[in-house]
């Protein structure tokens, strides 16, 4: 709409009909800011007077936003997210190159095949259905207690292990949404062009596999931010465990909120790029 | 006389249990133009599918320079280097530019040199007159220069055989003329091509012979004026009247 609009006034405007529907629109769009920002008042007025009118407020007030411990706590909550940015990052990037691996295994043709393919297939079914804070306790607990040499017994290394397992699955299912989006007669494009089975894979389908599912891939990525705080569950200092300690110490939830507000933060420039991204693609894919 | 570059040999082709080539043979000579006629799912598309190894064969030989290159001991990919092959749908790849559609066979196919064969793909654009949109994306092309696009990469790496499959069938009217003016230049210039075509002007002026398909069998071949002149079977008649029915020709 506002594009549009953009477009119009650009434009050389010269008959008097024009002008005047022009002005009509412009009338009724500066009508329809002014509503929106009134209901917008009386919407928050209205939950404001509601949450501050509850016969609870003045405690819930006292042990969930009290300002000061807030402040207190927020350094110790800032450096857990370090913790937790870092091992976002390591995951992250671990995850595509895992799960590009796994899909591209799971749509192998052919007989040599079957042992790799059935193999991605049980990978993919075991983690996504396990719910992800046992598969924290089998690996986190479990793995050490087994006493391998090489086996590492960092909670964050550990951590950060359990949640590749786990998100390698979704995002290889992501992938391979993608692969078989792309339509055959691409494929034979491109065999056509004499390209073997692997340059095909690589050359033609997965670019246009991984730019169509950008969307999807980002939506777990944002998942993926707020569960890298579940591996305080092991032990592991990040912001979720700052929290939990500076809790016991004030006998306060409010560095929960801090915490709380801080992942949601790190999770709003991710959402927004994910939206531009998305009506980008939209627009691209008009001539296709 | 020399081998044929193509020799097809009774092929026949199915789909579960609907056989839609029933022993089709078929030669093109070289620098020789020919063209399949015939109604929709008379198997045209399918012999140019199968004689490009993208179909198998349930039966029959497909010899490209006398080379069985439908045994299946014989490397398809290899064997497809030999020709070049242009969809009624263009297929041209969405997300690379037009100087990359066309130099990708011969950069990751035949080892060519990336300014070597960006040099090559710029000739060639111009000899289909879109060298200013080499840097384009097939998205932003009309139809017609999607296909003149998609000619070119066919013939980046030179094959010998050139296939052509309704390429002018998704066309809007106005844009066949671009792209059928582009097929008479290689015939000229002597290119070897088998092409499946609904536009009979074009065949009977281009084509050193013209062979009618129905039913997945060939049922008459010959020069052009003989086929689409004064056709011998029923079939080809009763095919040909449609089309004159329906202005086509």
């Amino acid at each position: 709409m506002a594009v549009l609009r953009g477009h119009r006034t650009r434009a050389e405007v010269t008959s008097e009909l024009q002008r005047e529907r022009l002005a009509f629109k412009r009338s009724r769009s500066r009508r329809s800011t002014l509503v929106a920002l009134l209901s917008t008042a009386v919407f928050a007025v209205a939950i404001g007077v509601t949450v501050t009118g509850a016969p609870g407020w003045p405690r819930v007030r006292q042990s969930f936003f009290d300002v000061e411990i807030a402040w207190r706590s927020l350094p110790a909550i800032l450096e857990g997210l370090w913790l937790n940015l870092r091992v976002l990052v390591v995951c992250g990037a671990l995850i595509v190159v895992l799960a590009l691996g796994v899909a591209a295994l799971r749509t192998l043709r052919g007989p040599v095949w079957f042992p790799l393919r059935a193999l991605a297939t049980v990978y993919v079914d075991l983690f996504r259905g396990l719910p992800l804070i046992i598969l924290l306790y089998l690996v986190g607990f479990g793995l050490p207690a087994l006493r391998l040499t090489g086996v590492p017994n960092d909670f964050v290394v550990l951590g950060g292990a359990a949640l590749v397992l786990a998100y390698t699955a979704y995002v290889a299912e992501v992938f391979r949404a993608g692969i078989e989006s792309v339509h055959p007669s691409q494929v034979a494009a491109a065999r056509s062009l004499g390209l073997g089975p692997r340059k095909t894979m690589r050359l033609v389908v997965l670019p246009q596999a991984v730019r169509r599912v950008m969307p999807a891939l980002l939506n777990d990525f944002v998942a993926l931010q707020k569960d890298c705080g579940l591996i305080s569950v092991l032990g592991a200092v990040d912001a979720v465990r700052a929290a939990q300690i500076e809790q016991a110490r004030a006998f306060n939830f409010t560095p929960y909120v801090v915490a709380g507000l801080l992942f949601v933060l790190l999770a709003v420039p991710t959402a927004r790029f994910a939206d531009a991204l998305g009506r980008r693609v939209e627009r691209r894919q008009g001539g296709r | 006389m020399t081998e044929p570059v193509l020799s097809v040999r009774g092929v026949v082709k199915r789909y579960g249990n609907a056989t839609v080539l029933d022993g089709v043979s078929l030669d093109v000579r070289e620098h020789e133009v020919v063209t399949v006629i015939g109604s929709s799912g008379s198997g045209k598309s399918t012999l140019l599918r199968c004689v490009n190894l993208l179909e198998e064969l349930d039966d029959g030989q497909v010899l490209l320079d006398g080379v069985d290159v439908s045994d299946p001991r014989v490397d398809a990919d290899v064997a497809r280097r030999g020709m070049g092959i242009v969809f009624q749908a263009f297929n041209l790849f969405p997300h690379m530019s037009v100087l990359d559609n066309v130099t990708l066979a011969p950069r990751e196919v035949h080892g060519v040199p990336r300014d070597e064969a960006e040099r090559n793909a710029l000739d060639l654009l111009e000899r289909v007159g879109l060298a200013d949109r080499a840097g384009s994306y097939p998205e932003q092309l009309s139809g017609g220069q999607q296909q003149r696009v998609a000619i070119a990469r066919a013939l980046a790496y030179s094959p010998r055989l050139l296939l052509l499959d309704e390429i002018t069938s998704a066309l809007d009217p106005e844009l066949v003329g671009e792209v059928l003016a582009l097929v008479r230049e290689l015939a000229v210039a002597g290119r070897t091509i088998l092409m499946a075509t609904h536009e009979m002007g074009f065949a009977r002026q281009v084509a050193d012979r013209v062979v009618f398909l129905d039913g997945g069998r060939l049922v008459e071949s010959g020069p052009p004026e003989q086929v689409l002149g004064e056709p011998v079977h029923p079939r080809t008649r009763r095919f040909l009247r449609r089309i004159i029915d329906a202005g086509r020709l």
